[in-house]
Order: structure tokens, then sequence, then C-alpha cells
């Protein structure tokens, strides 16, 4: 199984190379409630970790999402555009939101594996 | 985040969380913003069978004394004293300038009014009420009764099972006293769903029992107050704090249609001279519905512009229609630009977004007329 890392924003993160897939936890969504429109960021983008990289509309109200790695943004997932409620039904496979270059590998030291979260997210909840 | 305020429960609290209710703060009390099903399943459910709200936090009060109708009727443009035992109408707590203090239901319950007022001005309301009642009426606030709102087509068909009255001569605003599940309770033909269905008024001892009772039925969903919001603002109907204010009068909040007819001759309710000037002139701004482009939400208190860039209106409510499948909107625009199909633009993170006025309700309303 890949290794998933996980944000005290509630993202989630593999890798696959240089390249880091980012989406949201399941707690997460399930945070927000149905989903109806995410908004993804431009594909070349430069971002640094903690910018507000997507926004997830849910019915109720508006959340960002945060990259919590630094670098380009190489692929955004553009499924979600017509399917947003995947980031409900598929929160951890099919319904990633965007894929980021690295440029700062030690980022990825300061994040937490599954068992680390799942304590964080038992907590927040 | 810690809420140092205590948060009143409902008589029936223990079931929203038995039932997994996500429970949130609103108005002073814990109440359920949705189950476990969501508010998208939870609201199409209301318009395709039937959902369970608690709406308990609502002040049931009742007003005794033979002038009751006149007392009230200084407070409020409804026709008052022209409803029918058993009719019930929509109405608002008006102020000096015309604005809207709170919008509330008014029945004719016999030898007393009854009203169902806001949650978050009830308090207010009753000072309001006290200062302005003569002393030869009573105010009751009837503190220790539930209101349960049961919502959608198939309300009727439940209720036809467990309670013996003649459903196809009970019409839409107005109320009977009945026995519901062996319970006695009055229901009134009346929501905030824009669908046909009952708002239940029981003994808080004995609501728990009675909603057990409502959710074994096959049709009945319990429904959580962001599908409460998601179908009013599809209905088209107003959320006082976000869509009616104290600066608000009922004919820029297109409420005229509530305001009596006789009322507007004799013009003796607070603020009548505002209201009337206003439906002889005219207001400089009108609430309409929205229809925000692509698939993105506009919130309330997202600024419009009209073509040339000029700030022109406020959208108050605003959110994602699970019936459309689209985003859905009311606010506040210019009388000069509130027809049917003008289109206003809004920022929304960095990109322009355009809203086109559209007809209300945003979704058709089902409310139930006796057929002769």
């Amino acid at each position: 199984m890949t290794d998933v890392k996980y944000s005290k924003d509630h993202e989630w993160l593999t890798l696959d190379g240089e390249i880091a897939t980012i989406g949201i936890t399941s707690f997460a969504q399930q945070q927000l409630g149905d989903v109806v429109f995410v908004e993804l960021p431009a594909v070349g983008k430069t971002v640094v970790k903690g910018d507000e990289v997507a926004v997830v509309e849910s019915v109720k109200a508006a959340a960002e999402v945060y990259t919590p790695v630094s670098g380009e943004v190489s692929e955004v997932n553009a499924a979600l555009d017509s399917a947003p409620e995947t980031v409900n039904s598929d929160p951890q496979g099919g319904a990633w939101f965007f894929k980021i270059r690295l440029s700062d590998t030690t980022e990825l030291d300061s994040l937490m594996d599954s068992a680390a979260y799942d304590e964080f997210a038992v907590e927040e909840g | 985040m810690a809420e140092d305020k205590i948060l009143s429960k409902t008589p029936l609290h223990k079931l929203h969380v038995a039932h997994g209710g996500r429970m949130v703060s609103f108005a002073g009390y814990s109440l359920p913003v949705q189950y476990q099903g969501g508010i998208v399943k939870e609201h199409l459910h209301t318009r395709n069978a039937a959902g369970l709200f608690d709406v308990s936090h609502m002040g049931q009060l009742e007003v005794s004394g033979e002038n009751r109708a006149a007392a009230i009727e200084r407070l409020v443009p409804a026709d008052v004293n022209g409803l029918a035992k058993g009719q019930v109408c929509y109405s608002q707590f008006t102020n000096g300038e015309g604005g809207i203090l709170d919008d509330l239901l008014i029945s004719n319950n016999g030898d007393r009014l009854g009203l169902v007022v806001n949650a978050a001005c009830k308090d207010a309301d009753i000072k309001h009420l006290k200062e302005h009642l003569p002393e030869s009426c009573g105010l009751h606030y009837l503190q220790k009764r539930a209101l349960l709102a049961l919502q959608g087509p198939k309300t009727v068909q439940v209720l036809k099972r467990h309670c013996d009255i003649d459903f196809d001569q009970f019409g839409f605003m107005t109320r009977r006293h009945a026995v519901l599940f062996g319970v006695e309770v009055v229901l009134s033909r009346s929501g905030y769903t824009g669908e046909d269905g009952f708002e239940i008024s029981v003994d808080g001892e004995k609501a728990e029992r009675l909603a057990e009772c409502l959710l074994g039925e096959k049709e009945v969903l319990l429904a959580g107050l962001g599908a409460r919001d998601s179908l009013r603002l599809e209905a088209g109907l107003c959320l006082y704090g976000q869509d009616l204010d104290e600066s608000t009068t009922p004919v820029e909040a297109n409420l005229e249609w509530s305001v009596g007819a006789r009322r507007r001759n004799s013009g003796d309710f607070i603020g009548a001279d505002v209201v009337l000037e206003q439906l002889a002139s005219g207001t400089t701004r009108k609430r309409v519905g929205l229809a925000p482009e692509g698939r993105a939400p506009l919130r309330g208190g997202t600024q419009l512009r009209d073509s040339a860039g000029v700030d022109v209106g406020k959208i108050t409510s605003g959110g994602f229609s699970p019936t459309l499948g689209s985003p859905v909107a009311m606010g506040y625009v210019a009388s000069t630009c509130a027809a049917i199909g003008t289109k206003f633009f809004a920022e929304l993170r960095g990109k322009t977004i355009s809203a086109t006025v559209v007809p209300m309700p945003m979704v058709q309303t089902q409310y139930y007329r006796i057929k002769n």
C-alpha cells in the first residue's frame, strides 16, 4: 500500500517520485457535508506550503484547501468539476485535488502518518 | 471556539443525538444541522416524500383578552380581525420606520390568538408585546410545548393512517386540533419548505414519543437545519436576520401581499405611514430571486454590480439548490433594475460571476388548496 501522509489542515498526500498527489481526508469531507463545487488551482502555478490553493463548497459553506508542500502544480483533477460529489464518496482515492512537483522534500518530514492523523482528527472532531 | 453560553435543548434533544444529529448552536439552542445522510439527502427526501423537522426552538405564544385582535393589529400589518377561527396568516412586527422586528405566523385559535415567532427574536418579541398590549390582554408563552414540522408530498398519506380527520377539507394556512398516534396535537397546514405539510404543536413531554412514531413510517426521514435552510431558500421564503431586519420594510422585502387590504386604508399599525407611502410610491430597493451562473454558490453578503460596475445590491441568502442542481440566491437590488432577466455581476475569489434575476419561488411550491 502507498504511504499516505497527512497535514493538520486535513489534507492527505501520496508521493510518486517527486510528484505529490493531494486531496482532503475522509474526516474533512465528513465535517464539510455534501460537496457541490470544487475550485482547483491553475496548472503551472508555483505554490508555497500553507498557501490556499483550492476551495471546497458544500451546501452550507465554503472551505479553503491549503497545500501541505511547496512546488509547482503539475496536474489537477478536472473530473471534480462535473462530479464534485466524489469528494464525499471517494475522498482518498478518485477525488484527489491536485499534484505538485516538490521543490523541498524536507517539508514532508513535518507531516503525520496515518496513526498520528487519526489521533489528531479524533481530538478535532 | 468554546462557547461559554449554555445552549438550550429542545424536548427532542435526546432523539437528535440518538439519530446521529450533528448538533450546532442556533439561536441559543443546540439543534441538528444534519443527520448522517447529509443535507442533500434530507432536502431531496422532503421534496419527494416527507421530512421531519424539530422546530421547537420557535416561540409559541398566545394572546387572550376580548380586544386581542385590535391590540395585535397595532403591531402588525395583517388583517388579524378578519381571520376566521382556525385560520393562520403570515405577518411581521414592524417598527416606527416600517422596518421588520420579526416575522411570524398569527392564528385565530378561538378564544385566543396564536403567534409563532423566531427563536432568536422571541425574548425581544415578548418584551415588545408586553410593552404594547393593553392590560386587558394576557400574554401566554407556551414554553412547554414542542413544535414539529412534517413536510413533503407524502405527509398527508402518513397522517391519514394515524389521524382521523378530513384532510381533503383541511386547507393551507388553517389549523385544527387532532389526535395523532393517540397524542393530542394541534396541526397547522403550513411550513417553511414550499411543500404541502404540517406544523405539529404538541406537549413537550409527548414530543419524543410522537416523533418516534412518525419516524416509524416508511415515508418519513429526519431532516436538520441545513435542509430547512436550503428548502426555504428554493421556496423564496425569508430568513429573519438574513433577508429581513429592522431596516427592511415588508414592501422592500416583496411581502406586500401580507399587508391586509383593510389595513392599507386604516393605516393604524406601527410604521404604517412608511409602509403605506411605499405601497403608493414604490421603494428604492426590492428583494429578488437570483440564479448565479456555473456551480459555485454566491453566499449572503456578496455585493452585486450592474454592467457598468456600479454597486446596485447585495445577496442576503445564497447556497446550492439540491433540487435544481445549481446555485440559488436571494438579495436586494435597486428597484430600477429588479426586473426578471436582469443580469448582475459579483466577485468570487477574484473571478467575476453573473447572477440573473429569476422569479420566486425558484422551485414551484406545492401548498394544498381545497378542491370543490
